[in-house]
């Protein structure tokens, strides 16, 4: 597996695969998290990277998130979000950008809300079938 | 009449040593659909739909119905069933799953309701414990006047017919892809499901029951195509 580095080079906290933390978790730095974390993350403005080592159990707060590992929780990202392929994510996703790349596993909601997005009209599907029939193409 | 599984296997014997699978995995066989043409019609019109996709993660499909600005809820539904933690003994020591912890850990959406739902093939590919309590649970997520899409192989498509991963390529079109090997803990595992039962029109019926109404499309490939409406 090719190395996996964090969003970019400025100030990035980091957390190595040994580590275990429970609570909660804050700052206003970039974090790269390769341990395992129980709690709450909340880096407003920052990013997050979940190395492919990370065990996160946690609701997470961020501008930027990006998941190599697993992680159990929901995601508010006010830029993007993106699942790399051997992401494990279980958790609803409210962000405005999602990248998936093939072999994530994923599941939960996805919420994607485009900046300037007003608030939607929930409507349903009307189907009306005509009767049951057997169609052949 | 060429079919689903036909055009898998074709790859499978051209495939060459170590990555005659990974190649498998990566490449997608083209289909028509009738029923998914009539499903994106009925959803075109519709602004934030809540829409359920219950087979293996697509990013494709999350891309394009998100775009649309849809709520998309997806859960590989056949991958959850597969869970070894789920495997208890019944009351004659037979290895059996555990559907009050299924549904319990699973198509658990604490009161969201769909406005559609695409089963794909799963249904054929669950273990039979499984699948009608699933139908039902789906009913109960289900909104009035909702859809939903299910395919089901026909007799004809023979027990190695594949796995697959269904991602809408297009107003009627999909792209079929074999679901790809998975690590597990270090090791590579690949997985393959194997198609469990072949529903006829009458078992599809009953099985749909307390849903409105159905109707069918067949298609040459021996997948039967049934859209719901709940």
């Amino acid at each position: 597996m090719e190395p996996v580095k964090p969003l970019d080079s400025r100030q990035v906290a980091n957390i190595g695969k040994s580590v275990v933390i429970k609570g909660e978790l804050s700052g206003s730095e970039d974090l790269y998290l390769d341990g395992e974390v129980e709690g709450n993350i909340e880096l407003n403005g920052n990013s997050l990277t979940v190395g492919p080592n990370g065990r996160v159990r946690a609701h997470v707060n961020a501008r930027e998130v990006v998941v190599n590992g697993h992680l159990d929780g929901d995601i508010s990202a006010t830029e993007r979000v993106e699942l790399r392929k051997s992401a494990v994510l279980v958790g609803d996703i409210r962000t405005q950008r999602i990248m998936i790349e093939e072999g994530a596993s994923f599941k939960g909601s996805i919420d994607v809300q485009r900046e300037g997005k007003t608030e939607p009209k929930r409507g349903t599907a009307a189907y009306e079938p005509a009767g049951a029939a057997v169609s052949q193409k | 009449m060429s079919t689903v599984a036909d055009n898998f296997l074709k790859m499978f014997r051209g495939g060459t040593g170590g990555n005659g699978s990974h190649r498998d995995a990566q490449h997608r066989a083209q289909r028509h659909s009738t029923a998914l043409n009539e499903f994106m019609r009925a959803i075109a019109h519709e602004e934030s739909l809540c829409i359920l996709d219950l087979g293996p993660t697509s990013a494709n499909n999350i891309a394009l119905l998100t775009d649309r600005g849809f709520q998309v809820y997806t859960e590989d539904l056949l991958t959850s069933a597969a869970d070894p933690e789920l495997m208890i003994k019944d009351e004659l020591g037979n290895t059996t799953i555990d559907i009050d912890r299924f549904l319990k850990e699973n198509l658990a959406f604490r009161g969201q309701k769909f406005d559609a739902v695409l089963l794909w093939d799963v249904a054929d590919y669950l273990p039979e414990v499984l699948v009608k309590p699933v139908i039902e649970r789906i009913c109960s997520v289900m909104k009035p006047k909702g859809i939903l899409l299910s395919f089901f192989h026909t007799r004809d498509a023979g027990p190695e017919a594949p796995y697959c991963r269904y991602h809408i390529a297009g107003q009627d079109s999909l792209e079929l892809q074999l679901v790809p090997k998975v690590e597990t803990n270090g090791a590579t595992e690949e997985r393959h499901y194997r198609l469990q039962r072949v529903f006829n029109n009458r078992h599809i019926e009953n099985l749909f029951r307390e849903f409105a109404s159905l109707k069918f499309f067949l298609a040459r490939d021996n997948l039967r195509e049934v859209l719901v409406v709940r």
